[in-house]
């Protein structure tokens, strides 16, 4: 193990929603410059796990430190942690109603309290890195499903976060703009971007991943060197999903 | 007989049971009766002095109910949504009492009742009290509007400005209240509408002369000038108020269609 606090460490994780355990102990860790990938079958737990991490959902018991700091104690100034957790959800979830600037602006201004030159300037340079530096004036329903999610992403980078949580980024897309958002993903993990990746993209995974984490049923079954797991899978559940996915 | 024949014969029936309609109103109304009542010339100097400025307090008194409607109506929202039962249920409370009561029954309790009761002076004096009364009702029922629209707002919304780092208070002022706000654009256009029309209510409350609005001002001149005891002064009044009311209608109808494409 490694001298070096953990980015993400989470033990003993349970989480009901009303009487239903949807995640039944969940132990696992990210470490800085990590990029973790959670597969799994539909209703397994994975958004909801990537949730618990900047506490949009409210874990039931257990702990999860984030760079160290209980997230789960009630002493935590969970806001300021979660600007260092960018996030990324399946729907964009741009503001309809602020242009592209806008958008990655306004959390910069409210909660950063940077001054609006240098929001625009971080701002500018985070839509250069995704390629969209001509729509900074467009609103969001005039992109395209592709370039909506790469200002989503830019938008988060643009509170300077030290991790990334993605969940399904891909899975809203037309086929033929996946690919441009995977290759920024591609080029953040090159960067040494700490991310945790909920998808359903093999190669992504295969690809760009230090760790694959197979999930089904509200548990870890399997976890390890992403080429390996897809390659020999040693569960019967982590077989049979991969059979229905590659 | 062919159905084209059938329903040309039926609308020949109805058009027929119209044109005997309009012959018997037009033969048996006393024509000359009805023109002295509602349009007599000659209302007096003063009329259009007056009529303007019953026009200019009734804007004035329906932009203020409008404002502070909605200032109070937020709030109630906010209280109804907020995880305070205490808040929900007295949102509640004043929600279900202020929209069961007649508007008439709360303008007379805030310009009667509560000042006496409370050694409470309005500013504007018994007008003043009744256009309080006007905001409590106004504000009852747009907060049900406004609640309807910031729940409209997708989850997400809230999602991704918290995943931001903002924190509640920043999230409702920049991303659900200004989106909650397009979403019910139709709908507080009709509360305004329906507030001019209910301005009408403070007529009762008596005022000072230059404080009265439109149909406090129309209703003195029933009884006095040249026109007394003739409608006119009333027929102007109803007129004024739809050239007002009635291009605002048409804007609600147009910003609903307008959204409706949109969605
Ligand atoms: N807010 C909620 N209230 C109640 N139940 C919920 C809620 N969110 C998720 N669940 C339930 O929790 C379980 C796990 O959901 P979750 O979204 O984490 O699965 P997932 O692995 O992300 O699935 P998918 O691949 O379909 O996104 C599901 O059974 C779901 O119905
Ligand atoms: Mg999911």
């Amino acid at each position: 193990m490694s001298a070096m606090t953990a980015a993400i460490h989470v033990s003993k994780l349970h989480k009901y929603f009303g009487k239903n355990e949807v995640l039944k102990g969940i132990d696992f860790q990210v470490d800085p410059g990590q990029v973790v990938c959670v597969v799994g079958p539909s209703g397994s737990g994975k958004s909801t796990l990537l949730r618990c991490v900047n506490r949009l959902e409210e874990p039931t018991s257990g702990q999860i430190l984030v760079e160290g700091i209980d997230i789960t104690d009630p002493e935590t100034d969970l806001d300021s942690v979660r600007t260092r957790i960018g996030m990324v959800f399946q729907q964009f979830n741009l503001f309809p109603h602020m242009t592209v600037l806008q958008n990655l602006c306004i959390a910069q201004r409210t909660v950063k309290k940077r001054s609006k030159a240098e929001a625009i300037e971080v701002a500018r340079r985070n839509l250069a890195k995704v390629g969209l530096s001509e729509k900074e004036g467009a609103f969001p329903a005039h992109l395209s499903g592709g370039q909506q999610q790469r200002v989503a992403i830019a938008r988060a980078l643009s509170m300077d976060p030290d991790m990334m949580l993605f969940d399904e980024p891909t899975s809203a897309l037309d086929p033929e703009l996946v690919g441009d958002v995977l290759d920024i993903m591609k080029q953040l993990a090159a960067e040494g971007m700490t991310m945790m990746v909920v998808t359903h993209e093999m190669g992504f995974a295969r690809e760009v991943g230090d760790k694959l984490v197979f999930m089904d049923g509200g548990v870890i079954v399997e976890e390890g060197d992403p080429r390996e797991v897809l390659a020999n899978p040693r569960h019967e559940r982590t077989q049979a999903f991969l059979s229905k996915v590659l | 007989m062919r159905r084209s024949t059938k329903r040309y014969l039926r609308q020949g029936g109805l058009y027929a049971v119209l044109a005997a309609v309009v012959i018997f109103l037009a033969v048996s109304v006393d024509w000359g009766n009805v023109h002295r009542n509602f349009w007599t010339p000659g209302l007096g100097d003063n009329w259009h002095d007056l009529i303007l400025t019953g026009v200019k307090n009734t804007a004035i008194y329906t932009v203020i109910s409008f404002a502070l409607g909605l200032a109070l109506a937020l709030l109630l929202a906010l209280m109804k949504l907020s995880d305070v039962l205490v808040y929900r249920w007295i949102a509640t409370v004043y929600i279900e009492l202020f929209r069961g009561l007649p508007a008439l029954i709360t303008i007379l309790f805030m310009a009667f009742a509560v000042p006496i009761a409370f050694q409470w002076h309005a500013p504007g004096g018994t007008a003043g009290a009744g256009v309080i009364g006007l905001v409590m009702v106004a504000g009852a029922y747009m907060a049900e509007t406004l609640r309807a629209g910031l729940q409209a707002v997708p989850k997400g919304q809230t999602e991704a400005a918290r995943s931001l780092g903002m924190g509640p208070v920043a999230t409702h002022v920049h991303v659900i209240i200004p989106q909650a706000f397009r979403i019910i654009i139709p709908p507080l256009t009709n509360e305004f509408v329906l507030l001019i029309k209910d301005t009408s209510l403070l007529s009762i409350v008596g005022a000072a002369v230059g404080q009265r609005e439109l149909t406090n001002v129309s209703r003195d001149f029933l009884s006095s000038g040249s026109t007394a005891g003739t409608g006119t002064s009333l027929a102007q009044a109803a007129l004024l108020y739809l050239i007002i009311t009635l291009p605002l209608t048409r804007l609600v109808a147009w910003l609903e269609k307008r959204q409706q494409r949109a969605r």
